[in-house]
């Protein structure tokens, strides 16, 4: 018997590691010779955690929800109803994976395992078969774009790397996942490391690099302790170091932790962060494929970029460029989140629109609440509304509504959604993350900032929505880096799309999702009050009055609408307005 | 004989902090021969001292030869770097996309009422940090905070408050 535990980060967050302990307890206590390994994870995120069973037979059973209790059973063939469903298995058929192939399949920790699914046969085949000119024209026929948010061609900033005359060149790996909201990166960072090194491994024979650096993200150590492993062991087994497997093509790599900044999203801003200065985007020209790290030429690609790359090398460019619309090509790996039943990672063919995404494999919305709207592209992007869902999912039809792809981030909101409120957060999460260089991004998103709260808070003026789409605009055109010049994105599409919600916070003074506190009314409704008092006793400002056994009533000028008195009424008779 | 202990006691804080330095040391000679490595001397620093004091920059700062300025710098940028002590436990809760839409504001009031502190604060008896951070990476699981490594998922604000006042008993006892 082989049992197989998903132990990305968020199923260990749901127990994985809990129940692995208590697999590897009930194999000793029974004195069983089983065979428990881990894998990644396979997307599934609201399964966690989840177990699979191997008969000798090769008869495969999955387990889903699976808590340290339920071991025993599951180990003793007594199988309950914990076993996935129908319907929850054929999500993965409804997608197609590429960076993703094997994430939930292999165990990460093993590069024989990785090997086995065909690991590492693309830069065999790269440095014994093909120049690197060869291995650019690949990628420029499978016309894959950049991953990590803006689309640029792959192949078109390989080429400008490998045309630069100067030496040492650096190949790097961006793996600073900054987008809240946005796990993809780690997820395959965890479940196939192998992936991204031989990814990097091919880009760097293309250009000409002997060095490489991955820069992750010090909040997933998990994901650098799997690629730590799993470096060493292609150093072992050859794929990395001097002289790999005979070519004459050497290629060093080390780990780089990021140390939490936003903006090393950005190129020059990474480079400098990797000099060991603060993360300060610098104006482009040069490009980093002349002077980048050390004023050296430097590539950098994100990390699902680079986990296309052995596929496209082993089954060709043109394979690739079938799947996919017409200027978008590939699969594209998107995190499901928010307020939406099936949440998790998925993997889909470019093109698709995104009503399928959201419905046939997310399940739609959580408590069968109504749609409203779905965010892609995080503090970068911008929110699609209802009408829009049947937009194909590609760089072109994505950036026409306002939003834009981004590194995969797709946060689905229903109606008690407030658009004012989204659009503060993000604005919030940028004024942080700005790095202070540009005046325009700096002031101007703590003042876009401020005007939203303004509005949140009920004290928004006429004019505001202008003024904070004139502010918007100049934000764009008046910053140097991705940040900045997208930064207004998620105001200005709330605006497009919900701006009735602004006017009725603006004018009514209301808030229509009952998000935004300042604005919501609190009563007591008399012929659901029973007068158990329990909600008098839980005001925190004494704003209750009345006698027990007979309805109370909420004082609206003490009241400062905390909700406490909702959350603790059993009879639902308090209403919020 | 109180005197006395209390220099024992002295000593031996200074023998702590003297071999924390000389762990740090032998990071920082390491990393010298590697340009660009101030980040992660920072990083090595915050683990072994769970902050950064600022006698520890500066000291860094001269075997490295690099100015306080620009230690202090890069220090305030990133976000991972404290510069003050941390308490016992430190909250970890995450205002990513996905936690937001799903209430952690709430979770955020009920831990502030709970512990009296302000996000970024650390309570009094120096048992808690609140912090919040951007996101964790377990939006399936939202809203979601991690306490000293260990995540808690599908808060609600009762819970919330059940797992703080839980610590805090325990904490009592053991004292």
């Amino acid at each position: 018997m082989k049992i197989i535990v998903g132990q990305g980060s968020c199923g260990i967050a749901a127990g994985a590691n809990k129940v692995y302990a208590a697999i590897e307890e009930e194999f000793k206590s029974r004195d069983m010779k089983g065979e428990l390994a881990l894998t990644g994870c396979v997307g599934m995120c609201y399964l966690e955690p989840i177990v699979e069973v191997i008969q000798e037979n090769g008869e495969k059973i999955t387990y889903v929800k699976v808590t340290p209790e339920m071991v025993k059973e599951i180990i003793a063939e007594n199988i309950p109803g914990y076993t996935i469903e129908k319907q929850d298995e054929e999500i993965l058929l409804k997608q197609k994976r590429i960076a993703l192939k094997n994430c939930g399949l292999i165990n990460p920790e093993s590069i024989e395992e990785y090997i086995a699914s065909g690991g590492y046969q693309g830069i065999e085949k790269c440095v014994k078969e093909m120049s690197p000119e060869e291995v650019i024209e690949e990628v420029k026929s499978a016309n894959l774009r950049g991953r990590g948010g803006a689309g640029f061609p792959t192949w078109f900033k390989w080429n400008a790397a490998r045309q630069s005359l100067d030496t040492p060149k650096y190949m790097v790996c961006n793996a600073d996942e900054g987008d809240p909201g946005a796990f993809m990166d780690r997820s395959i960072l965890e479940g196939d490391p192998h992936s991204v090194i031989e990814g990097m491994l091919i880009g760097a024979y293309a250009i000409g690099a002997n060095e490489g650096v991955i820069y992750v993200r010090a909040e997933y150590p998990l994901a650098i302790l799997r690629l730590e492993k799993a470096m060493g062991q292609a150093k072992e087994k050859g794929y990395l170091g001097q002289d790999i497997k005979g070519s004459g093509f050497s290629f060093e790599l080390r780990i780089k932790a990021g140390a939490g900044a936003f903006v090393c999203g950005e190129e020059t801003a990474l480079i400098a962060s990797l000099e060991g200065e603060r993360g300060m985007p610098r104006l482009k020209p040069p490009f980093p494929a002349q002077k980048g790290y050390w004023q050296k030429p430097t590539n950098i690609n994100n990390v699902e970029t680079f986990a296309n790359i052995p596929w496209i090398i082993r089954n060709g460019g043109n394979a690739f460029a079938e799947i996919g619309s017409e200027k978008s090509k590939g699969t594209k790996v998107f995190a499901l989140t928010g307020k939406i039943k099936k949440g998790g990672l998925v993997e889909v063919p470019m093109g698709i629109p995104l009503r399928e995404i959201i419905f046939d494999i997310g399940g739609g919305i959580k408590n069968d609440k109504g749609f409203k709207a779905v965010q892609m592209g995080g503090p970068s992007g911008g929110c699609i509304p209802e009408h829009l869902l049947d937009t194909a999912v590609d760089y072109d039809s994505i950036n026409k509504t306002g939003a834009i792809m981004g590194s995969g981030g797709m946060v689905v909101m229903d109606e008690t959604t407030c658009m004012v409120d989204m659009a503060r957060f993000f604005l919030d999460f940028t004024r942080k993350e700005s790095c202070g260089k540009c005046i325009h991004c700096r002031i101007g998103t703590k003042r876009m900032l401020e005007i939203l709260t303004r509005i949140c808070n009920g004290d928004g003026r006429d004019g505001d929505i202008e003024l904070l789409q004139e502010l918007g605009l100049k934000i764009k055109d008046g910053s140097l880096c991705g940040l900045g010049q997208t930064a207004p994105n998620p105001v200005l599409s709330t605006i497009q799309y919900f701006r009735e919600e602004y006017e009725q916070h603006i004018y009514d003074k209301k808030c229509p999702a009952k998000q935004c506190t300042s604005l919501l009314t609190y009563t007591i409704l008399p012929q659901y009050c029973i007068g158990c008092g329990i909600c008098a006793k839980n005001c925190p400002v004494q704003a209750i009055a009345g006698e027990r056994k007979q309805p109370y009533t909420i004082l609206q000028d003490t009241c400062i609408q905390c909700g406490k008195c909702k959350e603790v009424c059993r009879f639902q008779a308090v209403e919020v307005e | 004989m109180g005197c006395c202990m209390e220099k024992n006691e002295r000593k031996e804080i200074g023998e702590v902090s003297q071999s924390k330095w000389e762990k740090l040391k032998t990071k920082i000679d390491k990393y010298k021969e590697i340009p660009g490595s101030l980040i992660s001397v920072l990083q090595e620093a915050q683990e072994i001292y769970g902050y950064l004091p600022k006698e520890i920059l500066q000291q860094i700062g001269e075997s490295m030869g690099i100015k306080p300025a620009k230690i202090h710098g890069v220090a305030t940028f990133y976000t991972q770097f404290r510069l003050e002590p941390v308490g016992k436990y430190l909250i970890s809760l995450c205002q990513g996309t996905a936690c937001h839409v799903n209430g952690s504001k709430l979770i955020e009031e009920v831990i502030r009422s709970e512990l009296n502190v302000d996000a970024g604060g650390t309570t009094k008896d120096q048992l808690f940090t609140l912090h919040n951070v951007a996101c964790l990476g377990c939006c399936s699981l939202s809203p979601v905070m991690m306490i000293n490594g260990e995540t808690y998922g599908k808060l609600t604000p009762d819970m919330a408050r059940m797992i703080i006042r839980e610590i805090m008993t325990s904490e009592q006892k053991g004292v």
